[in-house]
């Protein structure tokens, strides 16, 4: 039963995840030349919705609205003017009025003139019930960049979005490599990203003459300097068991480089190996300068004694601002990737997680959904969208940058300076071997350092259930 | 408790002879026909979307399927049976364990739930108040258990607990929740890892405990009604105790329904999961029922063929603890 | 039974001392009870970023039912709150009703499948819910049902609320079977018979003598179903996919975020969710508490 999986083209897709000069690559260079061409670049939007295939009745607000940003919804809450049976069904996995990300993808939605109805769902069961929802979808859906997403093209459970992809002049080649499956075929148009990276407050840097590590030994120095100073270096949690994920991920990226990271994570290297070994034994070497007992820490209770200023830094995703909203500290809040800790394999690599939208494999209304996906991939879609909530970068390498927050604009910065673009640990495997095998492993781990060869040694064993 | 639920019928209950109950065959034809529909009507309905579901969870747990489309899984035999012994031992067998110490635990709390009803049963004052508080974490969402144990109480950094006890300074906490050291170990010949309570395991039981005590509660109280007042008021002027009058009256009357009480004690502690899922099933905390569904539902839940020997295993255990004791149960009461 | 006996009042003696004890106990423990709650309540009364910062237990800055407000607006409570009696009313009165006839003709009749009816009745309720899931939903997806007998427009069974409704229906009749079954054989023989001497029918005796006796126990299976099929997730999430057509559960999911969740907030669209469960509690245990005799038996 091991050998199931063997030769299954799904497990070889991993060498296609976002892969060198990847996502955003020239996100920032480009963006430059491109500030106040929204106008061109709406119209090229509109030529291209017209050489699609898209009937006249499924998109009559495409040509009345699609020059403009105004949303043609009618009243009702998710349900646009047109009648229901032109339009596009659309699952988003963010539930509708009761947050900024939910209410900025429906102001896109709206932005894009497509008659769509909107199926809002909340973010966490939508993603645990994706099997069963892909078995009944509505023509579009959101989901995310990674292994997940080029499983359910292998699968036939996603439609081909070739055609959509020749009309998507606004995206660069890494955005494209990422919405690739493994067939060499577009599975996914991109929404948006966000790295992750160490969290810090510039005022404590500042007041304390703390300096930015690049390197281990400065990184070392550094924690030491703040524990001195009654500082816990960093904040830590693993509520959940995904949290630490995050700094595996960016541990073995950084000891052992990307590619190695992906062929882990795809099952072709041994977890047992001394390379595996090596960045358990770096990351018990770092776990004193660490808030004790992650395990039953929530992200949002170590992002509070970083803000309370118990703790020095953070490393998490960009997120971590989410749970404040304490004005003085969001300003005050800066990041830096993770320095470098081995000048071999460098820092170039870092967890940026893509989000996007797919479509269903046979969807009710092809041509509407192909057109409300090419508008998606247009700049009024990320206009209106980042109006309403700028927690994430948006995917359009067209968006006028000058429109970004200090986060954003550093975001896409950082991950426009990185060769390399994982998608975070759970996107970049099977989830099934994430959440039977690994979360509990690295939790495990947490509890026992001491005990990590035997930990290595049954994730290996185990990995052969699931890849 | 299962000894005191064998208690012999004492003189309080009715003489046998008089339980008989009424023959099939001497009923009229329009009789039997409403009989018929009467079972028949819910034995289909149940059989259909639960025992034929169930058998085909029994065929499932012997292929290998990711669930995505019908006909793709493929047969694998004793293969997962095989994974769910040996592969995953190291998972497998805490959680048996785990579920054997709920089984004790719970078993203790169902005797705080029939004492509890017992004493609410005896027309105090405030009754209502007391049976809606105790019933209150029953009610409760699942959403709110969760906030009310993670955040509220075990916080290491702002929790109930370690306020009161003034552990909530950097480097000082106590882990509740999240600290999977045991507190006893044995070793089991053939495992690798020793067995034993872990310590956030145990901080789970009392939330379970919060639970599960009203749950019995109010399903013992509604037996307590059909106690004849009088035959309590005749075991006083007998001259017994409270709780000779308990033992020796009450519980024997109330023989069917701690049947009830003894079935969903056992129940709750083979098939939990609930709680422990909504505190994120801390390292250590696993039982049967989160590993059936962590294997079956959720994003992670893509094997199919691995959830359903976990389900099926589980099923068994049931199934042989209880239909062992209904039969021996049934075949004394239907003597 | 035992209708020999007769009611005496009889003053209790060692009573005083015993009675105060009784009500300093369940006082305490009540109150040992309370306490996570109303630190959820006190949680629930304050803005986020205040218990954020200070921490849960910490002196209130301010006290607001904002999130409550919040919580009903974001959680769109009156839609969700309907979607979830549509499912819960028919499946009670159905669960009620098929689990009565059930539990009737096995305790009350002596038939040749009696014991084995009981036992799969009772051991189809120890099926981990989830087991049956992939099964179920396979089964729903390829039965053919038409849009216009649900308020859905699926085509098949999958994706409508009465495919949720016959999980439960068929999940929980096996346990309140069980238990009904119990139950009814507290009632005593004699009540059967002398029906029977008065030519009482099957339906007669089961509608006018049995049924009003199990009020008690039914009035509990119905607090205990409705407290569950209300706060049910799993069914209603992995059956349902149009997240406008899912119960109240669903609203509380939708104020958590994809990492942040403001569990103030949470904690008071919880509480604001579990009201009805425990009104329908008060409405319905005085059929379960004492002071009412059963009486009947004494006829």
């Amino acid at each position: 039963m091991n050998t199931l999986h063997k030769g299954d083209p799904v497990s070889e897709g991993y060498e296609q995840s976002p892969s060198p000069t990847d996502v955003g690559f020239h996100i920032v260079s480009r963006r430059g030349l491109i500030v106040g061409a929204a106008a061109v670049a709406g119209a090229g939007l509109l030529a291209a919705c017209g050489s699609d295939s898209t009937t006249a009745s499924t998109t009559p607000a495409t040509s009345g609205g699609g020059d403009t940003t105004t949303p043609t919804t009618g009243g009702s809450p998710d349900t646009t003017a047109a009648p229901s049976g032109d339009a596009v069904t659309v699952g988003i996995n963010e539930a509708a009025g009761a947050g900024k990300v939910g209410d900025g993808i429906k102001a896109g939605l709206d932005a894009t003139g497509v008659p769509y109805k909107g199926n809002f769902v909340d973010h966490n069961s939508f993603q645990d019930n994706i099997t069963s929802y892909l078995q009944q979808p509505d023509d579009v859906f959101t989901w995310f960049a990674g292994y997940r997403m080029r499983f359910f093209a292998e699968k036939g459970l996603a439609g081909d979005l070739s055609d959509v992809w020749d009309n998507l002049p606004d995206f660069t080649e890494g955005f494209k490599t990422a919405a690739t499956g493994n067939d060499g075929k577009q599975y996914l148009v991109p929404r948006s990203y966000y790295p992750w990276a160490v969290h810090y407050r510039k005022s404590v840097f500042a007041d304390k003459g703390y300096a930015i590590p690049t390197n281990k030994d400065e990184l070392i120095a550094l924690a030491t300097k703040m524990q001195a100073d009654g500082l816990v270096p960093f904040a830590y949690a693993n509520d959940g068991k995904w949290p630490v994920q995050g700094t595996f991920d960016i541990l073995n990226m950084r000891l052992n480089g990307y590619q190695f990271h992906v062929d882990l994570l795809a099952g072709k290297e041994d977890w047992t190996q001394d390379k595996v070994k090596n960045v358990f034994a770096v990351w018990t070497s770092l776990l004193p300068f660490h808030q004790e007992n992650p395990n039953g820490r929530t992200w949002q209770e170590a992002a509070t004694a970083l803000e309370n200023k118990e703790a020095g830094m953070y490393y998490l995703g960009t997120f971590v601002s989410s749970n404040s909203t304490d004005q003085a500290y969001l300003d005050d809040l800066d990041f830096f990737t993770f320095p470098e800790l081995d000048p071999a394999i460098g820092a170039d690599a870092l967890d940026a997680p893509i989000d996007g939208w797919m479509m269903a494999a046979s969807p009710k209304n092809e041509a509407g959904a192909k057109a409300l996906l090419t508008a998606v991939g247009g700049l009024d879609f990320s206009n209106a969208v980042n109006a309403v909530d700028n927690s994430a970068v948006p995917a359009n390498d067209k968006f006028d940058v000058s429109k970004f927050t200090a986060i954003q604009k550093k975001s896409a910065e950082l991950v426009g300076s990185a060769k390399n673009i994982a998608q975070f640990l759970d996107r970049d495997t099977s989830p099934d071997f994430v959440s039977n095998v690994i979360a509990d492993a690295f939790a495990a781990f947490h509890t026992d350092p001491g005990s990590i060869d035997t930990i290595l040694s049954d994730i290996e064993t185990q990995k052969s259930q699931y890849l | 408790m299962e000894a005191d639920l064998t208690v012999p019928v004492t003189t309080a209950a009715p003489p046998k002879g008089r339980r008989r109950r009424r023959r099939y065959s001497q009923l009229s034809r329009g009789d039997k026909v409403t009989l018929w529909l009467m079972a028949g009507i819910p034995t289909v309905i149940h059989v259909v979307f639960v025992w034929v579901p169930a058998f085909m969870t029994i065929s499932l747990s012997f292929t290998k399927w990711d669930g995505l489309k019908l006909g793709t899984w493929k047969l694998v035999g004793f293969a997962n049976y095989w994974a769910v012994f040996t592969v995953f031992d190291g998972k497998f067998f805490p959680a048996l364990f785990n579920n054997v110490i709920l089984l004790v635990f719970l078993s203790l709390c169902s005797i705080v739930g029939v004492l509890f009803a017992y004493l609410l049963d005896k027309n105090i004052r405030g009754s209502a108040i007391y049976q809606s508080v105790f019933y209150m974490p029953v009610v409760l969402s699942l959403a709110i258990v969760g906030f009310i144990w993670k955040g509220v109480m075990y916080s290491p950094g702002q929790g109930l607990f370690n306020v009161v006890l003034g552990r909530t300074a950097q480097g000082n906490q106590i882990d509740w929740v999240g600290n999977a050291e045991k507190i006893f170990t044995f070793h089991v010949p053939g495992l690798d890892t020793p067995l034993g309570l872990t310590k956030n395991f145990a901080a789970l039981l009392v939330a379970m405990a919060w639970r599960h005590i009203g749950y019995v509660m109010v399903l013992y109280l509604a037996g307590l009604k059909s106690v004849d007042p009088a035959l309590r008021e005749a075991a006083a002027i007998d001259g017994c105790n409270e709780w000779q009058a308990f033992r020796q009256v009450v519980f024997p009357v109330m023989k069917p329904i701690n049947v009830v009480v003894f079935v969903i004690t056992v129940i709750e502690a083979l098939r939990a999961f609930d709680i422990i899922v909504a505190l994120k099933s801390p390292p250590g905390t696993k039982v049967l029922g989160v590993l059936v569904r962590d294997n079956l539902v959720g994003e992670g839940g893509g094997q199919v063929g691995l959830g359903s020997a976990y389900g099926v295993v589980l099923l068994v255990l049931c199934l042989v603890f209880i239909i062992w004791y209904l039969i021996n149960n049934y075949r004394e009461t239907d003597a | 039974m035992s209708a020999q006996l007769t009611v005496v009042k009889r003053p209790a003696r060692r009573a005083r001392y015993s009675r105060a004890f009784l009500y300093v106990f369940l006082t305490l423990m009540a109150l040992l009870w309370l306490v996570p709650v109303f630190s959820a309540m006190y949680a629930a009364l304050r803005p986020y970023s205040e218990t954020q910062k200070y921490g849960i237990f910490s002196w209130p800055k301010s006290l607001t039912l904002q999130n409550f407000r919040d919580a009903w607006t974001q959680g769109q409570m009156t839609h969700t709150f309907k979607n979830t009696m549509f499912i819960v009313i028919p499946a009670i009165v159905l669960i009620l009703f098929f689990s009565s006839t059930m539990a009737f003709a096995v305790s009350r009749y002596s038939w040749r499948f009696n014991v084995a009816l009981l036992l799969l009745f009772t051991a189809g309720n120890l099926l981990p819910a989830q087991v049956l899931f992939q099964p179920l939903f396979q089964m729903f997806k390829h039965t053919p049902w038409p849009d216009i007998l649900s308020d859905t427009n699926t085509g098949s069974l999958l994706g409508t609320k009465i495919a949720v409704i016959i999980v439960h229906v068929a999940f929980q009749t096996g346990f309140c079977t069980f238990v009904l079954s119990n139950y009814m054989k507290t009632i005593p023989k004699e009540l059967g018979e002398a029906a029977l001497v008065d030519g009482a029918s099957t339906s007669r005796q089961f509608f006018q003598i049995i049924m009003p006796l199990c009020r008690p126990v039914l009035a509990a299976l119905a607090t205990l179903e409705f407290t569950w099929l209300y706060n049910d997730f799993f069914w209603a999430v992995v059956l349902i996919n149009q997240g406008d057509q899912r119960p109240i559960t669903s609203s509380i999911a939708n104020l958590g975020g994809q990492f942040f969740s403001n569990d103030n907030l949470i904690a008071a669209a919880s509480m604001i969710i579990a009201m009805p469960t425990l009104v329908v509690y008060l409405m319905l245990q005085r059929q379960f508490i004492s002071g009412l005799t059963l009486g009947a038996n004494k006829g």
